[in-house]
């Protein structure tokens, strides 16, 4: 327990040590605000809630999540000081945890940083504020996901680029399982259970489901299990690939 | 508890190759043991292995009596490492970075920043304490990843390439730090400066291709040399023809203990040749009467210790060569 903290500690401590937290953080809410106001149409709707701002994020997480996971694994490969890093006195558990729990609560506060929205559109009307909240919870399991998703990719290479590469690819799958993209691949030849397995990790529709202010266990068990899965993945790549 | 890392039968495979292949031994508390090998020849790998980074393909390790596989953590608590390139996250600063090495290490409050403070006085980091650690140069760095190695008084040291890049006042500082923690720690480092093993190692070990090809104190591996107890005679090149010069030579091969003459070449005293002794036993007062009897100026007459290099060489060198 200690151990995972001192490492979250010192990982999220390295975040803000280099430019990469403030261009995240600005990048990722001039994005965020940009496609509520003009491609969501925040005004023009005329309804008090954040659904515009909320729609997009799946594809915001997509390209910007990669590259705060790529550098989790890779770095300290690169580096060397992996070897260090795995010769302290700490488990790989708490090694995985750390540096994850880190990263997933960076994007936690890049994500509250979007409070601006929630005061505007509480001045503008009267919104239903536990729809609100199930969407900021909604976003910050599906960003875990995409994370947990990254780290393991980040420990599989050396390259940050490679790992920010495949990370969006398979981001990418994940987001749009359920849609015709991959379903019209499938269709005609797959079995129908095969179909509605796949559509089943659609990101976006467990997303859209917690959003609308719908917590369904369903919906939080699947992201939970996918974060747990993708860090034992996670810790069975790094022990893996870590010699070479 | 005396014996402080055992060794036995490590093994590592990396496909069909045997980077180490069953090595065995121990190394006792008070002793500074000097991995000596060639590039590749499995000194890194093991010091992974020791160190709980690498798991072996067969065979164990066991630091204070914790086996590395069945309890690591506690294994790990008891080692510091210096990887080779000593490695460290290049954004933080020394301070930074030994401050969360001893946060992992368990410390706190005061404690901590003792230890820090400490390792850091060691090392001699003051200058530099407070910038990234990517700005410093490479002997500054070396002395970060030693610092970080020494900060919790482990009783296990394990130093790849300690002196690497540094200069040679560093090296000097350097080994005296080793050699000031010797008595009570037990210490592996792997070099390929043989000098280095004379200066601070209280035993060394030669591996090559995976295997350990000779272990002893360093003295002991000397004898191995077909320079020990060899002697060399530095002539006064005035006047000497090679005719001369092969006639010197003749007078000392023609003798029963020596096995051969090899002639130097001339440097600022004069022209040296060097006299192996047979079976390398001491032949000094045989030969200096030699020496009188020539009645040729003779500019510095010395017996040779043994070079851990001619060792290292003999019996390093591919197998076809020595079968020659």
């Amino acid at each position: 327990m200690r151990a995972t903290w001192t490492v979250f500690r010192r990982e999220l401590a390295a975040y803000f040590a280099t430019p990469l937290a403030y261009i995240f953080i600005v990048i990722f809410l001039a994005l965020a605000g940009a496609l509520t106001f003009f491609v969501g149409g925040f005004f023009e709707r005329g309804q008090a809630d954040l659904q515009p701002f909320f729609t997009f994020h799946p594809w915001l997480y997509l390209f910007l999540i990669p590259a705060i996971s790529m550098r989790l694994w890779a770095e300290e490969r690169k580096t060397g000081t992996i070897e260090l890093f795995l010769t302290l006195p700490i488990s790989m558990a708490s090694a995985v945890l750390g540096k994850y729990l880190a990263a997933w609560i960076f994007t936690g506060i890049a994500l509250a940083l979007t409070f601006p929205l929630w005061i505007t559109v509480s001045l503008l009307g009267s919104p239903d504020h536990g729809i609100i909240l199930a969407g900021y919870i909604g976003s910050w399991l599906m960003a875990g996901s995409y994370l947990a998703i990254g780290a393991a990719i980040s420990a599989l290479t050396k390259n940050q680029v490679i790992a920010f590469v495949v990370t969006c690819a398979v981001c990418f799958l994940f987001t749009v399982a359920g849609s015709p993209i991959v379903l019209n691949v499938l269709t005609g030849w797959a079995p129908q259970l095969l179909l509605e397995t796949i559509a089943s990790f659609s990101f976006i529709s467990h997303f859209q489901a917690i959003s609308r202010g719908v917590i369904d266990l369903r919906d939080i068990i699947f992201f939970g299990s996918l974060i747990a899965f993708s860090l034992f993945a996670n810790a069975a790549a790094v022990e893996l690939k870590k010699a070479n | 508890m005396d014996e402080m890392i055992v060794v036995d039968g490590l093994t590592k495979r990396f496909g069909p190759r045997a980077a180490v292949d069953h090595v065995s031994f121990k190394v006792k508390r008070g002793e500074v043991l000097g991995f000596l090998g060639p590039n590749g020849a499995g000194k890194s790998t093991t010091m992974k292995m020791i160190t709980g980074f690498l798991a072996p393909s067969s065979g164990r390790v066991a630091v204070c009596g914790f086996d590395l596989e069945d309890a690591p953590l506690e294994a790990k608590k008891r080692i510091g490492y210096l990887p080779e390139g000593a490695p460290a996250y290049p954004d933080m600063t020394p301070a930074g970075f030994l401050d969360f090495i001893a946060r992992i290490r368990g410390f706190d409050g005061a404690e901590r920043q003792k230890r820090v403070i400490d390792a850091a006085a060691k090392t001699q980091l003051g200058d530099v304490f407070h910038q990234p650690i990517e700005t410093l140069s490479k002997g500054f760095k070396r002395r970060v990843g030693l610092a970080q190695a020494l900060l919790h008084d482990p009783d296990v040291l394990i130093l790849d390439e300690p002196t690497d890049g540094l200069d040679p006042n560093q090296k000097h500082e350097v080994r005296a730090l080793i050699r000031g923690m010797a008595a009570n720690k037990a210490i592996v480092i792997s070099t390929h400066i043989l000098e280095e093993v004379e200066a601070v190692c209280t035993r060394a070990m030669i591996i090559a291709q995976g295997r350990i090809v000779a272990d002893g104190t360093p003295l002991e591996l000397e004898q191995r040399s077909r320079h020990h107890n060899a002697i060399t005679v530095v002539l006064d090149s005035d006047g000497l023809t090679d005719v001369k010069l092969a006639a010197i030579c003749a007078t000392f091969e023609g003798l029963d203990f020596v096995s051969g003459v090899e002639v130097g070449a001339p440097n600022e005293l004069g022209r040296p040749i060097t006299i192996f002794s047979r079976g390398r036993l001491p032949m000094g007062p045989e030969i200096g009467q030699r020496v009188d009897q020539l009645g040729w100026p003779v500019a510095e007459l010395r017996v040779e210790r043994g070079r851990l290099d001619d060792v290292f060489r003999d019996i390093t060198k591919p197998a076809s060569k020595q079968a020659a």
